[in-house]
């Protein structure tokens, strides 16, 4: 197949699948911005560089919320306009219920923790 | 919804559905498959949280600090992060249509889960060895509920991967099989996407604990 008819036949499908493509250079740039995502925090975390582990942890989580916008933008190419928003309404729906779940569970489940009685104090009120 | 009307010769009308139009095959199969994966990705955050809530009790047995070894995890993470760059490699040659490198880059892919799922297999045959088994604790119970879900996931994305392989041998780069390559790089590039997840908030967090 020549390349001119090979460009015409993805210039023919790109409309119809809807969906972008990646580049050589997005893809690039989208590994070298990951593997510094992923270095920094192994580097923090092993070599304990910031005084506390509250700064320490509160630091890789936004590394980790970075690293996944970037992964989404290069590697999954998520854009407003593919299949006509239908994925991103998918994606903003499940980010609420991810959202709902984590927290609603750690938030309820820590609450329980701290004011449930201890079970031996229980077992010596009867 | 509209219905067009057409009478017969015997007087019996036919009812057509008037407004169903045929769309070519594969149309909506990259949107489904999206909504595959956002209901996959409600799986693994029911599985994070399980692991938020119980990754603390450990039951006098051993914590994250004792069992992990982050150098493993980071080389186990940058397999990870090499298998999706050449991945990408294969769509990018797949879009050329050339069928040999794009069998030699999804080859090399698969190489990288494979060498993933090694690390990981014998991170968790090491664990078990030291008495560190699901049934020790909480803890690791959640752990090897979450992590083996992934690696689960992982061993069904090479079994896909091999499939596909011996597809394009077979048929060539039909359109079918660049449909099915395009969803196995949604699929892979996911995982990819949940392993961020594991490593910060189960390894780097556990050990930071």
């Amino acid at each position: 197949m020549s390349t001119d008819t090979h460009a015409a036949h993805a210039g023919d499908h790109h409309h119809e699948d809807g969906h972008a493509h990646g580049t050589f250079s997005t893809y690039m740039l989208g590994f070298v911005l990951s593997v510094v995502l992923t270095a920094i925090p192994f580097w923090l975390v092993m070599s304990g560089a910031l005084p506390s582990k509250q700064i320490t942890a509160l630091v890789i989580m936004a590394f980790a919320v970075v690293q996944i916008v970037v992964h989404m933008v290069y590697f999954l190419h998520m854009n407003t306009t593919s299949e006509n928003g239908w994925t991103m309404m998918a994606l903003i729906f499940t980010i609420v219920m991810v959202v709902i779940a984590l927290s609603g569970s750690l938030w309820v489940m820590s609450h329980l923790n701290s004011n449930m009685m201890p079970m031996h104090e229980m077992t010596g009120m009867k | 919804m509209t219905v067009a009307v057409h009478p017969t010769q015997s007087g019996e009308p036919v009812f057509y559905v008037a407004d169903e139009h045929p769309h070519p095959e594969g149309y909506s199969t990259s949107l489904g498959f999206w909504i595959y994966l956002m209901s996959d990705c409600l799986i693994f955050a029911i599985l994070f949280a399980t692991f938020g809530v119980l990754g603390g009790n450990y039951a006098a047995g051993p914590a994250p600090k004792d069992l992990f070894e982050l150098p493993l995890v980071a080389v186990n993470t940058s397999m990870l992060l090499l298998s999706s760059i050449t991945y990408g490699f294969a769509m990018l040659t797949m879009q050329q249509n050339k069928v040999a490198q794009t069998q030699v880059w999804l080859a090399i892919t698969g190489l990288f889960g494979l060498a993933f799922i090694g690390i990981e297999l014998s991170e968790f045959a090491h664990m078990i060895h030291e008495g560190a088994t699901p049934q020790r604790s909480a803890f690791l119970s959640a752990f090897f509920t979450l992590v083996g879900t992934h690696g689960l996931h992982v061993s069904c994305g090479l079994i896909w991967l091999v499939t596909l392989m011996v597809q394009v041998q077979k048929f060539g780069l039909i359109e079918a099989n660049r449909r099915r390559l395009m969803c196995l790089s949604m699929f892979w590039h996911f995982l990819d996407v949940v392993w961020i997840g594991v490593f910060t908030f189960v390894y780097l967090l556990g050990v930071l604990r």
